[in-house]
């Protein structure tokens, strides 16, 4: 089962405790932007086999909005962090590099987004 | 290919049952293949079939990472109706159900289609109004529905509590012809008929890259070597996004995990196939006794093909209600596959930024129903460049807003 640390009130939730909010960091286009941009905003997902940022609401606890860092293919959780950051923290990106070597994650470090 | 008769069964059990051959042949992959499949499923495995029986391409691989069907074509509760609201996906489902009539006489293989029906519950006053739409939608659309009183729906299926507290079953939409079919054998009939064509069939084989060149596929690398092809078709359910990145495309998709579970075997109570949407809980009986039972999806990306426990509880307390007497049965297995979901939770068959390079994937919960009617707009697509089924599937549409506005992943909203 699923547990996730909400890093706001500290409680270890557990999967029903929380609904989850898809995708993390994604920029949000407005008025004047172009189509494509539009299109990736509401519609293209990352969708990784790995590392993955995502949103989560502690929903049945202090309601709070907080971002988590999750392996898709093994369901290990790296860590949660705060929902005022629009990229992934340093400490949250250390703690990914310290058990993936090598990983990075590519969309910021390639500054594509 | 030998043939599967009543005289070759009489032939074998006269000779201790030594002439069987195998159904399919397992060769090295060549170094050319005109068309490669990525993904040998239902979908992958039908593709191939219509290309070579349609359009007679049979210089075709299958690829496949595991093993023939091992994927969501094993793991699904193998339900096949048509009762969809809108035309394009009413047109492509009822092309499959259609395809599910004829399959065994047509692949010489028992697929052990059983039009048993299909009841859809309505259980508040808009799916009521909801499903009356559809049945007369499904009128226009040429799908024989229609809808049904409780009093017949308790004529259907005996063991059903009308008067639940929280939800009573109020009616419901009931298609006729629809019902299940055994999936392993849908897989491996579509396997033995491609193998019988000349395709290889190549298993435990992965594709760890999709070459291009100059905007257009040359082909795949793979765990057994690179191979050229001229088109490929990915057709690889949870895994698209995976591959699609492979190419240098990205899809408008999510992977997530969908659990379905068997009972103990008991003795026959239901002949019907009985989906619950409200509540988010469908039922059937197989042939052995079990009592097949699927859910809903998690709400988060998962690629381990196993589910969250708490769903299971979910699933089983809505059927409660509806059928006192799952509460005395004993679960016996449950299982989990990873079902692509697109943003409008329609499946994408449609061509790619890349040139001849096809893919079909994103549906989602509701993949196996389709395999012949997708196998068959898939192979025209890629044989011919266009499909009538496949036209409002585009991969384009989130771009151009025209999205088909149903759940087709299933009748829930998942």
């Amino acid at each position: 089962m699923l547990i996730l640390e909400c890093p706001y009130c500290g409680v270890k939730a557990e999967e029903t405790e929380l609904a989850a909010g898809g995708e993390a960091h994604l920029k949000r286009y407005g008025p004047g932007s172009s189509d494509d941009e539009f299109h990736d905003y509401l519609f293209m997902r990352e969708n990784p086999k790995g590392v993955h940022f995502e949103r989560w609401r502690h929903a049945n606890g202090c309601g709070k909005w907080f971002h988590a860092a999750r392996c898709t293919m093994t369901l290990e959780v790296f860590g949660t962090y705060t929902a005022q950051t629009s990229v992934p923290t340093q400490e949250i990106l250390d703690k990914i590099a310290a058990k993936r070597p090598g990983w990075t994650w590519r969309e910021f470090a390639d500054g594509k987004k | 290919m030998k043939r599967y008769s009543v005289f070759a069964v009489a032939r074998e059990a006269l000779r201790y049952h030594t002439g069987w051959e195998r159904a399919w042949r397992s060769p090295e992959p060549k170094r050319h293949y005109d068309v490669v499949i990525v993904g040998a499923g239902g979908h992958g495995l039908a593709t191939a079939y219509y290309l070579g029986k349609n359009f007679g391409i049979t210089n075709v691989a299958i690829i496949e990472k595991g093993w023939l069907g091992g994927g969501n074509t094993g793991r699904n509760t193998t339900i096949i109706r048509s009762n969809y609201l809108q035309d394009p996906s009413a047109a492509i489902y009822e092309k499959a159900r259609s395809l599910y009539e004829t399959m065994s006489q047509d692949l010489n293989y028992n697929v052990m289609f059983s039009p048993r029906g299909v009841i859809m519950l309505a259980q508040t006053e808009h799916e009521i109004r909801g499903y009356k739409r559809t049945a007369h939608a499904n009128q226009q659309q040429g799908v024989q529905t229609e809808w049904i009183t409780p009093e017949r729906v308790k004529e259907i299926v005996p063991i059903i509590n009308l008067h639940g507290p929280r939800y009573p079953v109020l009616g419901g939409l009931y298609q006729e012809r629809g019902g299940t079919a055994r999936h392993d054998a849908v897989a491996w009939g579509y396997a033995r008929a491609c193998s019988d064509m000349g395709m290889d069939i190549i298993q435990k084989c992965e594709v760890t890259g999709v070459r291009t060149e100059n905007g257009r596929t040359v082909g795949v690398d793979t765990t057994k070597g690179p191979i050229d092809c001229d088109k490929i078709g990915m057709i690889v359910a949870g895994n698209a996004s995976v591959l699609s990145e492979m190419a240098g495309f990205r899809l408008p998709m999510e992977s997530v995990a969908l659990q379905a579970m068997v009972s103990e075997p008991i003795k026959p109570c239901m002949d019907v196939v009985v989906m619950a949407n409200t509540v988010h809980g469908y039922m059937s009986q197989s042939d052995k006794g079990e009592m097949v039972i699927g859910g809903g999806t998690d709400g988060f990306n998962n690629y381990t093909q196993r589910g969250s426990f708490h769903h299971i509880e979910e699933t089983v307390r809505a059927l409660v209600e509806t059928f006192p007497m799952v509460s005395r049965l004993k679960m016996l297995r449950q299982w989990g596959g990873i079902v692509d979901v697109t943003g409008d939770r329609s499946p994408i068959i449609s061509k790619t930024p890349v040139q001849n390079c096809f893919i079909n994937c994103g549906w989602g919960t509701g993949g196996f129903k389709s395999i012949p009617g997708s196998g068959w707009a898939m192979a025209e697509l890629m044989a011919t460049g266009h499909s009538p089924l496949t036209e409002e599937f585009s991969i384009n549409r989130f771009k151009e807003g025209k999205f088909i506005d149903e759940s087709v992943a299933a009748g829930v909203a998942h």
